[in-house]
């Protein structure tokens, strides 16, 4: 009896360890360098749960090697960034750094971590100054081109026929790209493009210009509370029922809709994923996710998923190997997993191609707040900055 | 830009001034009377609008939640300079600023784990949630609640500190405060006090604001700011000083957010009139710092 309870636990550790090559006795590190500090944690603890489930569903071994993930706060600050970025790559000495959010954090760390031969897999941030000239062998982009969102919105609004558009964003690369890609795919009038200060509380001074341009769509880009901050105030002047509101889906998102509460209701935007989209691995994700945290899963935490998961399919790849860096970038180009937005594929800059659903808020049967989809907008899109890209 | 709008930029500058001066005067207080540098000043401002949102669904009105908030997180203020400020008084202005850091990490922290990193959510009470119109002009009624609601702490606190004995007492104490120790005046007492109804102002800010901002964790260090560059254009100490800087910034911030990028419009192409206005906004008030400390480098109105 007591041999054969042995046995079987024997038997799979002795499976398990001929699976893997001889080298995989070194653990797989990975230094996640996220928000966790401040308003912008909210985003941060998304990216860190999904990071953390991903993990965990592959029994602590991503692409079979027992895998330590490292976090660090960023504070939402460049500096602290670079310098984490330098920590990850001459004291850790890890080959990937993952979970950043801002694209400004992401441009400042991004010398130092191709310097060092370290991958950056960025869930969140990308911004085109990345996906053009600048692109870099090191840096793969798991979310989107910022300003392919901006586009699907255009476009999404030049179908509705929207006349006259009125865009706010704060004053930072991702701001000026998503406003970029919304003129690029809308062509009606845009009777104003204001960029507010990153991080601005207070916009009754922009509403109230907004009200006297009577514009018939108002685009924002305000990620995190600078969009509660906007909805709200919005809300209180009497314009959320008179001029529709649309911008990118992230605007309005699982972090901040509890905040926002009923004034989302029915605002229309488009990402490339939702909760409620039916593939097997999204399936599984969301149940899990709910199921581990209580809450419905930001595209945050979807996006920081997918990363762990296309790092885990290149690990196992290229065999656990993972000095020969030519090697494990062609592995990572390949996106050798199971995504929960369903198939994609990397551009030759190592940004996504892949589908633009709209997405509409609404109350689900729990009482709460999330978004699904109610249309495509784009499918197998691409962005315009990969023809300046050296790679190839 | 027509008439009607400047009327209500400038509105929007007094409601954010008053706002400002709400946190301006209990950080003006406790660092003219007790020598204090207070950075978690906005740790109770946070703390004000979490109560307030907590509280609305237990007692089922914004009011009541409000009073019970106000009067919560001044007897935080109490316990905090208690326990952890009370030693500080004696140290130089560089341990206080590392100690009340620490306590901001300290609030922070607890409210994350008391209420999760989420937003929470906190709207205006059903009567003050749509417009009003004010002669042609729509107007969102929370924020001339949130006008009404400054104007009348402003005139509580003039009352106070010009017409009553404490009030006397916190003069005095602005001025010299060694004088006042050696008169026999029990100054831990003061001292408690003034701390107290600094955060419960700070706390009345916050409950006010939650409605309109964004409730989450470290909305206080983001005003924060803007009420020390408050503070220094009045002039430490001076209550007066800080309803004059608070208003000056509210409105200099809102007429520059307005009016620059549209002014150099004027003279420029479009593209980098957005970007030379929205810099040159977000700099207006450190201008305007930097102005008034040239002309009065004690603030508008130096007390001592």
């Amino acid at each position: 009896m007591i041999r054969a309870r042995l046995i079987a636990p024997l038997l799979s550790a002795a499976l398990a360890l001929s699976a893997v090559p001889a080298l995989s006795a070194e653990p797989l590190r990975i230094g996640l360098i996220t928000t966790l500090s401040g308003p912008g944690a909210v985003i941060g603890t998304d990216i860190r749960d999904g990071f953390a489930l991903a993990v965990e569903q592959a029994g602590g071994k991503l692409g079979g090697l027992d895998t330590q993930v490292i976090e660090a706060d960023d504070q939402q600050k460049p500096d602290v960034a670079v310098s984490l970025a330098a920590r990850m790559t001459e004291k850790e000495r890890v080959p990937f750094v993952t979970g950043i959010i801002w694209s400004n954090l992401a441009l400042a760390m991004m010398p130092t971590l191709a310097g060092g031969n370290v991958f950056l897999i960025s869930p969140n941030a990308g911004t085109s100054a990345l996906a053009g000239a600048q692109c870099s062998p090191y840096f793969f982009n798991v979310s989107w081109p910022v300003d392919s969102i901006g586009e699907a919105a255009g476009a999404a609004a030049q179908a509705q026929g929207v006349k006259r558009v009125y865009a706010l964003a704060p004053n930072y690369p991702s701001g000026k790209d998503v406003v970029t890609g919304f003129k690029r795919a809308f062509k009606g009038e845009m009777v104003g493009e204001v960029y507010t200060p990153f991080g601005q509380l207070d916009y009754a001074a922009e509403i109230a210009q907004v009200k006297a341009a009577k514009p018939d769509g108002v685009f924002i880009f305000y990620p995190g509370g600078m969009g509660i901050n906007f909805l709200k105030q919005y809300d209180q002047a009497g314009l959320l029922g008179q001029i529709p509101l649309t911008g990118p889906g992230f605007s309005f998102d699982q972090d901040i809709l509890p905040a926002i509460g009923d004034a989302a209701l029915g605002i229309k935007a488009p990402l490339q994923w939702s909760p409620d989209l039916d593939n097997p691995a999204n399936r599984a994700f969301v149940s899990a996710f709910r199921a581990k945290y209580g809450r419905i899963p930001s595209y945050y935490a979807a996006q920081s998923y997918d990363s762990a998961r296309l790092i885990g399919g290149a690990v196992a790849a290229v065999g656990g190997e993972l000095a020969d860096k030519d090697a494990l970038r062609a592995a990572l180009r390949k996106a050798p997993f199971e995504s929960v937005r369903g198939a994609f594929r990397f551009n030759t800059n190592h940004y996504p191609i892949q589908t633009y659903y709209q997405r509409e808020v609404v109350r689900e049967a729990s009482g709460m707040l999330t978004n699904r989809i109610i249309g495509t907008v784009f499918t197998d899109h691409g962005d315009v900055y990969a023809k300046d890209c050296p790679m190839k | 830009m027509d008439a009607l709008l400047l009327a209500e930029q400038g509105l929007n500058g007094l409601q954010l001034g008053v706002m400002l001066f709400l946190m301006a005067a209990g950080l003006t207080l406790v660092f003219g009377i007790m020598d204090l540098i207070n950075l978690a000043h906005g740790s109770f401002y946070m703390v004000g609008a979490y109560l307030t949102a907590a509280l609305v669904p237990v007692l089922g009105g914004f009011l009541p939640a409000l009073a019970l908030a106000v009067l919560l997180t001044a007897l935080l203020g109490l316990a905090v300079e208690a326990v952890a400020l009370r030693t500080l008084y004696r140290r130089d202005h560089l341990d206080q600023v590392l100690a009340t850091f620490g306590l901001i990490l300290f609030f922070n922290e607890l409210i994350r784990i008391l209420f999760g990193p989420v937003p929470i959510f906190l709207n205006p009470p059903a009567a003050l949630a749509g417009t009003v119109d004010l002669w042609g002009l729509t107007y969102p009624a929370f924020r001339l609640a949130i006008l009404a609601v400054g104007l009348a702490v402003a005139l509580g606190l003039w009352l106070l500190i010009a017409r009553t004995r404490v009030g006397m007492l916190i003069r005095a104490g602005a001025t010299n405060r060694e004088m006042v120790m050696a008169l026999g005046v029990d100054v831990r007492l003061l001292f408690g006090l003034v701390f107290a109804l600094g955060c419960g102002l700070a706390g009345l800010a916050g409950a006010m604001a939650g409605p309109v901002l964004a409730v989450q964790v470290g909305m206080g260090e983001q005003i924060l700011i803007l009420t020390f560059v408050v503070i220094v254009i009045g002039g430490i100490g001076s209550i007066r000083g800080a309803f004059a800087g608070a208003l000056l910034v509210g409105v200099v911030d809102t007429l520059g957010r307005a009016l620059l990028p549209a002014s150099f419009r004027l003279v420029m192409d479009s593209a980098s009139a957005n970007a030379a206005g929205a810099a040159a906004a977000s700099m207006a008030i450190y201008v305007l710092m930097a102005l008034v400390l040239a002309v009065r480098p004690k603030g508008l109105f130096p007390v001592g």
